[in-house]
């Protein structure tokens, strides 16, 4: 018998990014530089998340006549966003033939109460976290991949660090658990316990956790990998530096030598300025505190 | 007997972890002079441009190269059967190890949503038939001489195996079944020591 839209196939895919570096890209040129760098897949967007910022007002579902262009231009995965909620942009992107889909807090929100039940679809998604509950609540609509909400176009790592942290520390917490107390921990997690068992039981999160929101250069990309990350999302990083080849580049090379200093010295020479970073208290709205 | 999870990208620690279970010795494979310590090496799946261009970057494209024409073992899987083979018929231009003549079409399978399980029956490691893990897998179009195939899906070749040469279009990694590793490590354990 074959199968299709497993469950297997879509974390199994999943898996096949790891160690790797996903990018975003706004044109089917910008995918062609993120492929020849080494990328393992692309994110297609019609602005970047610094530019999303910058622009204010809705942010939606990018245009599906760029995300096919993007499609036919390279032969690694596609993914592209969806909002939070949107079933209907969901369905699209599935009959287009995407190969992933964020489901991201970098558009604004369609439903203020519900996401989308991703076990309906074949497509397999991908979804922000702060921490443990919220990662494990997304695992339960059925995301087959999670990553790092951090915050997204500023160009600051902190966020990253800090949503990265949460999640490991909350691991480590669990695995250390007597059963009895798991119960509880899912209480206060808000999560289900089950999930939390296979936590306890795989001393990690049952699918693959990318780090995302404010990489910039290849110095945070190895920073996330030391911290426990799979493999790294960079947004505006990229496109937002002053030599995009370069530093796409640098960063896929870095996450091969992340705990390698003298091969990172090497990687981050002469690869120009990276995106111009924001203070996140500056910042009028926090796109990861979209989401629940 | 130690062997080699090749670590530029990809589905690594999956590789690992099944050949862990196994009660087997490994380690990742990222410089020369790990690979110069590995009795045999797995390819894992991932991106074979990835891969490729990591490959290069570290020197090990050469080396590797040169130590399976010697009659190292090794074993691709997906993206790994990808780097080993001859010729990519849907991207020309990408360059491959050359070593296992075979020509394929990446992705020749489809995107995503026409990744698939299908269970396979593989004479050489039992009469239980195998669930294989399809993804964006790429597509055997050509079997060279002395090439032997041992399994086929609707006909179409999915795993062969060339003297010192293991591969497979999908991913026994991601599965529970350790046959197809056992069969690779029988390859390893009889391969003469160069």
């Amino acid at each position: 018998m074959v199968e299709k839209g497993t469950w297997v196939i879509k974390e199994g895919f999943a898996d096949m990014f790891k160690n790797g570096v996903i990018m975003d890209v706004t044109t089917p040129e910008q995918a062609k530089i993120a492929e020849e760098a080494g990328a393992v897949a692309v994110m297609a967007l019609e602005r970047v998340p610094a530019d999303i910022r910058k622009a204010g007002g809705v942010a939606r579902m990018a245009n599906v006549g760029l995300i096919r262009r993007i499609m036919e231009e390279v032969s690694i995965p596609v993914m592209a966003k969806v909002r939070i909620g949107h079933i209907a942009e969901a369905k699209i992107l599935e009959s287009l033939g995407v190969d992933f889909i964020d489901e991201s807090e970098v558009l604004t929100p369609a439903d203020d109460k519900f996401h989308i039940n991703k076990y309906e679809f074949k497509v397999p998604f991908v979804c922000g976290a702060r921490d443990l509950g919220e990662a494990l609540r997304r695992i339960a609509e059925g995301a087959a991949m999670i990553r790092t909400k951090g915050e997204a176009g500023t160009g600051n790592i902190v966020e990253a660090v800090k949503h990265m942290r949460a999640v490991m520390d909350a691991i480590r917490k669990a695995t250390s658990m007597v059963d009895e107390e798991l119960v509880t921990f899912a209480k206060e997690l808000n999560a289900p316990v089950e999930l939390l068992r296979i936590v306890k039981e795989r001393k990690r999160l049952p699918v693959v956790n990318f780090a995302a929101g404010g990489v910039a250069t290849p110095a945070d990309a190895a920073l996330m990998m030391l911290l426990g990350a799979d493999g790294v999302f960079v947004g505006s990083g990229i496109f937002k530096s002053s030599d995009p080849a370069k530093m796409a580049n640098a960063i896929v090379q870095s996450v091969l030598h992340y705990d390698d200093p003298d091969e990172l010295v090497k990687i981050s020479e002469d690869i120009g300025q990276p995106m111009e970073g924001q203070e996140i208290e500056t910042l009028t709205e926090k796109l990861q505190e979209r989401g629940w | 007997m130690k062997i080699g999870v090749l670590g530029m990208q990809g589905d690594i620690e999956e590789h690992l972890a099944m050949l862990g279970k196994m009660g087997i010795g490994t380690f990742r494979v990222k410089s020369v002079k790990t690979l110069d310590m590995a009795d045999g090496l797995i390819i894992p799946g991932g991106e074979s441009t990835t891969m490729l261009r990591l490959l290069k970057l570290t020197g090990l494209f050469e080396e590797l190269k040169k130590k399976i024409q010697k009659g190292f073992p090794v074993y691709g899987t997906c993206a790994g059967m990808i780097l080993l083979s001859k010729k990519i018929v849907s991207h020309s231009d990408q360059d491959s190890l050359n070593v296992l003549d075979i020509s394929v079409a990446r992705n020749g399978y489809g995107r995503q949503v026409e990744s698939f399980e299908a269970e396979l029956s593989i004479a050489s490691i039992g009469e239980k038939p195998f669930k294989a893990i399809f993804i964006r897998a790429p597509l055997i179009v050509r079997v060279g001489k002395g090439v032997e195939t041992l399994a086929t899906y609707e006909g179409v070749p999915v795993m062969v195996r060339s003297g010192n040469i293991l591969a497979s279009s999908f991913h026994p990694e991601l599965s529970n079944d350790s046959r197809i590793h056992e069969l690779f490590l029988r390859m390893v354990k009889n391969a003469p020591r160069g």
